[in-house]
């Protein structure tokens, strides 16, 4: 019965409305699949009842015709998203007892629409890291391997376990939030696809917040296709998040196969970095290839100010999360840490309760906030990302429908190997990323090849805002031309 | 601007993290580093640009200015550390 875990999420899902198989086998397959392979550290936290009690419900609705969207579909959450009566941790000390009272928007989306829940999955502590290697709960180790080697790699992050979990075939799709790059990064060096909607598109509301300016969630899923089944059921209109739009959600299904006949395509010329590995320059040339076969129309496009995108990330980023975090005081939720005096107490209890590198970003973001650098950092980064929005508008002012990008620098790297030193040589993973969180813009990462050592890269298309549509046709078409791509089974 | 230990210090103390001494030096040369990598911003021409202040153009939306949720107080002190009846405890504040 494992071989039910290399079923796609649309292949599960039409065996369970064939009745092939029952929706608690195939939970019951990706439960075992989970078990063997703790050494992956994806899951912080297994929900087998929860589980099987969910899809014994599923069983009963397929049994009477009453099946819903995403019925009996097991799937994994990143542990950023509130989830009732289940321990939700950020991946952080601060939060690690943290029982919420009450379920995320668009978790609540899913189990709407059906889907069955196998557990949490590790992540960057406070979604603040591109290696998984910052949470409390250990690193991810990445289901791929170099070519010929055993070395541990990580798999991305912040959404590292979503990712891994996805790619080792635990999960038919799971869930992950990207604020500068954490769902597309993980997605490319893992070989699967992800999604990052425009900003709005997905409900933030029950999400833990890192930068609310750039957090969105969006799915992982082995093809173009499934993934564009779960953003249909995620995305939304949310009263209780006041930057959710009120647009009707498209069926995103639908768009697959469109044609991208005369659809022109930027290739920025930005973003052809001095020293870019050859293997992601080659995949880049055979993205636009594959589209203009397609009948589309790759044109060089100019956007200016991309080399300021990251830099302005890390004063924008880091001041929200400031903010943001300075609810974690020991007082209302979270750990406490006893002190002389109140102020004693939430010293300690945030030395304690945060990692290193949230620290290091809180008080980042408290500098650029203080008085008297207020204008020259925050201000200034602001004016500078209203620049970077700008390049992207004047591109689509001019008919171009979407830019296509390589989705990462590299491919993974070891575990270990990057930021001991210098923490902005790990921020680099999201040079190519991070634009599209500063603009708003939808992005999707598609697997386009391996590289030389034989490890997954990814390209990423960059779309008009709320036009998620064209990205999925567009993905396909290179998901056709590139094929798909599954690590070799060694856990 | 680089900074130095003593704004190390001062930036802990406003972010309310406790540091210690032998911490100090880290942090500051992390701080620096960041501080670093974002002067590149000083370059660009910013003259006459508005800061962005929402990413997708949306007017805040507005509702009915009447209660519509409460009488939860037991699910807001689930997690509390330390509370006493529907209060949450912190040590002594006012002397």
């Amino acid at each position: 019965m494992s071989d039910l875990t290399d079923l796609t999420l649309v292949q599960a899902r039409d065996g369970l409305h064939g009745r092939s198989f029952s929706a608690t086998e195939l939970t019951q397959a990706h439960l075992s699949a989970i078990e063997r392979a703790r050494e992956l550290n994806a899951f912080v936290s297994e929900t087998p009842d929860q589980a099987r009690a969910m899809a014994k419900a599923a069983d009963e609705r397929l049994g009477t015709g009453q099946a819903r969207p995403l019925e009996g579909l097991p799937l994994g959450i990143k542990d950023l998203f509130a989830t009732r009566d289940l321990r939700t941790t950020a991946c952080s000390h601060m939060l690690e007892n943290f029982v919420p009272t009450y379920e995320s928007s668009v978790t609540a989306n899913l189990w709407r629409d059906g889907a069955v829940l196998l557990g949490k999955l590790n992540n960057d502590e406070f979604a603040m890291g591109s290696s998984n290697e910052t949470s409390i709960f250990g690193p991810v180790i990445s289901p791929w391997r170099r070519r010929g080697s055993n070395t541990p790699l990580v798999p991305g992050g912040s959404s590292g376990g979503s990712a891994a979990a996805v790619a080792a075939m635990l999960c038919v799709g799971a869930v992950g939030t990207d604020t500068g790059g954490s769902i597309r990064q993980p997605a490319a060096f893992n070989g699967i696809v992800g999604i990052k909607p425009t900003y709005g598109r997905c409900s933030r509301w029950g999400i833990v917040a890192y930068a609310s300016s750039l957090d969105q969630a969006g799915p992982f899923a082995r093809t173009v296709r499934d993934a564009a089944v779960l953003l249909t059921s995620m995305a939304g209109h949310d009263p209780k998040d006041s930057t959710s739009i009120d647009l009707p959600v498209p069926n995103y299904e639908a768009a697959i196969g469109n044609s991208i006949k005369g659809m022109r395509i930027g290739i920025p010329k930005e973003y052809r970095l001095k020293g870019l590995a050859a293997d992601v320059e080659q995949l880049w040339q055979h993205g636009a290839q594959w589209l203009r076969a397609a009948g589309a129309e790759p044109v060089e496009v100019s956007l200016p100010h991309t080399k300021y995108a990251l830099p302005a990330y890390y004063i924008v980023a880091p001041a929200e999360a400031s903010s943001n975090l300075a609810r974690y005081d020991g007082v209302r939720y979270g750990l406490r840490v006893p002190g002389r005096d109140v102020i004693d107490m939430y010293q300690r209890t945030r030395a304690e309760g945060f990692g290193r590198e949230v620290r290091r970003r809180i008080m980042i973001g408290t500098y650029v906030l203080s008085a008297g650098y207020y204008d020259a950092y925050y201000v200034r980064a602001q004016k500078v990302r209203t620049l970077i929005k700008q390049d992207f508008e004047d591109c689509f002012a001019h008919g171009i429908n979407a830019i296509l990008t390589p989705a990462t620098p590299s491919a993974a790297f070891g575990i270990g190997e990057k930021g001991a030193g210098d923490p902005v040589e790990m921020y680099l993973n999201d040079v190519f990323t991070v634009t599209v969180n500063m603009a708003g813009l939808p992005g999707i990462s598609v697997p386009g090849g391996l590289s030389a050592e034989g490890l997954p890269l990814g390209l990423q298309l960059i779309g008009r805002p709320f036009d998620e549509e064209t990205l999925f046709s567009l993905a396909h078409v290179i998901e056709d031309a590139a094929g798909r791509f599954a690590p070799a089974k060694w856990w | 601007m680089p900074v130095d230990a003593k704004t190390v210090r001062r930036i802990a103390h406003l972010a309310r993290i406790a540091v210690a001494d032998e911490e100090v030096a880290d942090l500051q040369t992390e701080l620096n580093a960041m501080l670093a990598f974002v002067e590149q911003l000083s370059e660009v021409n910013v003259e006459g640009v508005e800061p962005m202040t929402s990413v997708t153009p949306m007017a805040l939306k507005q509702r009915e200015d009447k209660v519509t949720d409460g009488g939860i107080a037991d699910d807001i002190l689930r997690n509390a550390p330390a509370r006493e009846d529907h209060y949450f405890l912190v040590p002594k504040v006012v002397e």
